[in-house]
């Protein structure tokens, strides 16, 4: 690569969107302000029956599942030796460490005391899946790092230790799928603590493989999904070709998923409380229809999968029906057995989008400045209209 | 098997001395709440006309201390479930998980911590009754071992046949717990949960990480094996292309297929 040529400066036109993230990051730090000076209670809608809300069930759980793109492609390129789709795998492993990176932030301020966050490796609970889930968070983040590190080395001319890592490739990449596979299994292990609380439609001894395979159909959603808006925003093209296949991946892991969900779901006898139309039917009804029934069905369709906007379609219904699916898990099946209603306040809301924008914005800088892409740092270009204008 | 309470709702008359002892030991601010909070670890409440005291049960295998990525909440032999507060991160799984609803965090601290029951846990040490059971007028609250206590409760259940529901609250409930509650009203209707498994909930969690090393080992195995077969096959068919174009001379593998 021509280091000359890609250490220039890149052009960048502050447009709508760069306002509205201006906005909404002052905002954020507004709230953590006052987060951190008067309390959770002043900030949050938690209470005593509810002390998990949306930055666990959105930023934590969303934030990881959403991540295992990262992993899934590192496996499918480096482990099943699929090469062709290695022009991928970079803006993938950015997503997935930008993912970790707004769960660590979002733990940050959920943790009652985070300047504590520490003890989770000084002070060993083995029988604690928490445990699991601090330590697979901290080592993954490392992986996925260092995994992204030749691209930062390269920008800046020290190949030797770029290629010291492309030589440790294989093992770094195992490393990474275990450490995902503990990690995104761990998260539905969390809940298999509560069989009294949480709402038979969810609740199954299963909840680690259902979490763990929802997120590898989820992944590559969010593989599809973030292709096409750096396409849009950089006029970069897509890789129809690449993610035509991928979405054949969806389909199977998404399908795979479903059956499991159905067969929890009779194993508890609990399909009465989707026909009499409960909240908690009503709610299961939308995620399983939206997240899995039909992004299965449209996406078995070559013509669909092939078609960039029902592939972009499709890809959006796995990630929304995923995200429901956490916040169903986290919330809409607890509420029940804690005798109360959660809404998250403003400003839990307004953390989470802050933490989903500054994500974005760092997504996009790090496309305009590196090589994510296989054509090299890309900037807007000036000719066409810019993004949201 | 350790210390524990026996509470007897129809003995309970709602004066409230034990709450009231339990905020001075403790030195908790506030008045007395109606519901538990990280300020209140036992409060009596009306149910069905009669009053039921709400406290940590201690459970024999504390959900709670299973769940705690730090291990700040521990079983103590002598019975109670005390809880670490300097060793806390206040991730709050605590109060997620316990099926009985018990850890109550400080929402109102900039520096939070989480407050419940530690059935005065250095009184016992000293030997002294909890300060609740050494305050309540009626004997609704009694402090004693814990198989006395079973053998109590038992004694009462059948002296006045028809006068208590035929069940003790916490003997297999989660597991068991050193505190147990008797009633003339079935539990539920008092407000406690009833639809606890008999195993403890910790039981569910371990029967996954137990197995988590054996799964690294066969996982790493698998993977770099995937890696091994895919990456033999393109050298395989390397080699199997210059074979066939470079010299035009047939190998063994050329022989077979």
């Amino acid at each position: 690569m021509n280091t000359l040529a890609t250490l220039a400066p890149r052009r960048f036109r502050p447009g709508f969107w760069t306002g509205v993230f201006v906005i909404l990051f002052l905002a954020f730090c507004a709230v953590t302000i006052i987060r951190y000076t008067k309390g959770l209670g002043a900030v949050t809608n938690l209470s005593d029956q509810f002390p998990w809300g949306l930055w666990i069930g959105f930023d934590l759980l969303c934030g990881v599942g959403l991540a295992a793109g990262a992993f899934t492609l590192t496996a499918v390129v480096h482990l099943f030796n699929l090469k062709r789709f290695e022009p991928i795998v970079r803006p993938t492993i950015l997503t997935g460490f930008l993912g970790y990176a707004f769960v660590i932030v979002a733990l940050l301020l959920d943790l009652g005391q985070p300047w504590r966050i520490w003890h989770a490796i000084v002070y060993w609970n083995t029988h604690s899946v928490m445990f699991e889930v601090a330590w697979c968070v901290m080592l993954y983040t490392t992986v996925l790092a260092v995994e992204f590190a030749p691209v930062v080395l390269e920008r800046f001319g020290f190949h030797a230790p770029a290629r010291l890592i492309h030589q440790l490739i294989t093992p770094l990449v195992i490393l990474g799928v275990i450490l995902s596979t503990l990690h995104q299994s761990s998260l539905g292990s969390l809940y298999l603590i509560v069989p009294s609380k949480l709402h038979p439609l969810w609740y199954s001894p299963m909840l680690p493989l259902h979490f763990y395979i929802s997120a590898i159909g989820a992944g590559i959603g969010m593989i599809i999904l973030e292709s096409y808006l750096s396409k849009r925003a950089f006029h970069h093209h897509l890789e129809m070709d690449l993610l035509e296949p991928l979405a054949r991946g969806m389909v199977v892991a998404l399908g795979i998923y479903g059956l499991m969900r159905l067969q929890g779901i009779a194993r508890n006898h609990a399909f009465g409380t989707i026909t009499n139309l409960s909240y908690e039917g009503r709610m299961f009804l939308i995620e399983f229809t939206l997240g899995v029934v039909l992004p299965v069905i449209l996406m078995s369709f070559r013509r669909l999968r092939t078609n960039q906007d029902w592939l972009v379609g499709g890809a959006f219904l796995a990630v929304l029906g995923f995200v429901m699916n956490r916040l169903n898990v986290s919330i809409t099946g607890m509420e029940a057995a804690s005798g109360t209603r959660y809404l998250p306040s403003a400003m839990e809301i307004i953390v989470s989008l802050g933490l989903v924008g500054t994500g974005m914005a760092v997504f996009a800088f790090a496309v305009r400045n590196f090589s994510i892409f296989p054509e090299g740092p890309v900037a807007g270009r000036p000719k066409e209209p810019a993004v949201g204008a | 098997m350790g210390m524990g309470l026996l509470f007897d709702a129809t003995r309970c008359i709602g004066c409230g001395a034990c709450s009231s002892a339990c905020k001075e030991q403790n030195k908790l601010p506030g008045k007395v709440e109606e519901v538990l909070t990280a300020y209140t670890w036992t409060t009596v409440q009306e149910k069905e006309g009669l009053n039921v005291r709400r406290l940590c049960m201690h459970c024999e295998v504390p959900t709670c201390a299973s769940v705690c990525p730090v291990g700040a909440l521990t079983k103590t032999p002598e019975g109670p479930v005390v809880y670490d507060a300097e060793r806390c991160m206040g991730c709050r799984y605590c109060m997620m998980a316990c099926p009985f609803e018990i850890p109550k965090y400080q929402w109102d601290r900039p520096v939070p911590v989480v407050g419940k029951c530690i059935l005065c846990a250095g009184r016992l040490k000293e030997g002294k009754p909890t300060a609740c059971a050494e305050a309540c007028p009626a004997e609704a609250t009694i402090f004693g071992k814990k198989e006395d206590l079973i053998w109590e409760a038992r004694t009462r259940i059948r002296q006045k046949p028809g006068a208590y529901v035929d069940h003790i609250y916490g003997l297999t409930e989660a597991g068991g717990t050193s505190v147990l509650m008797i009633s003339n009203v079935s539990f539920d209707k008092l407000g406690l949960k009833t639809n606890l498994p008999g195993e403890p909930p910790a039981m569910k969690t371990w029967q996954v990480l137990s197995n988590i090393p054996d799964f690294v080992a066969v996982w790493a195995v698998f993977l770099y094996g995937v890696h091994w077969i895919t990456a033999r096959r393109e050298v395989v068919a390397k080699a199997g292309t210059n074979g066939n174009g470079g010299h035009g001379q047939g190998n063994g593998r050329e022989d077979r297929s």
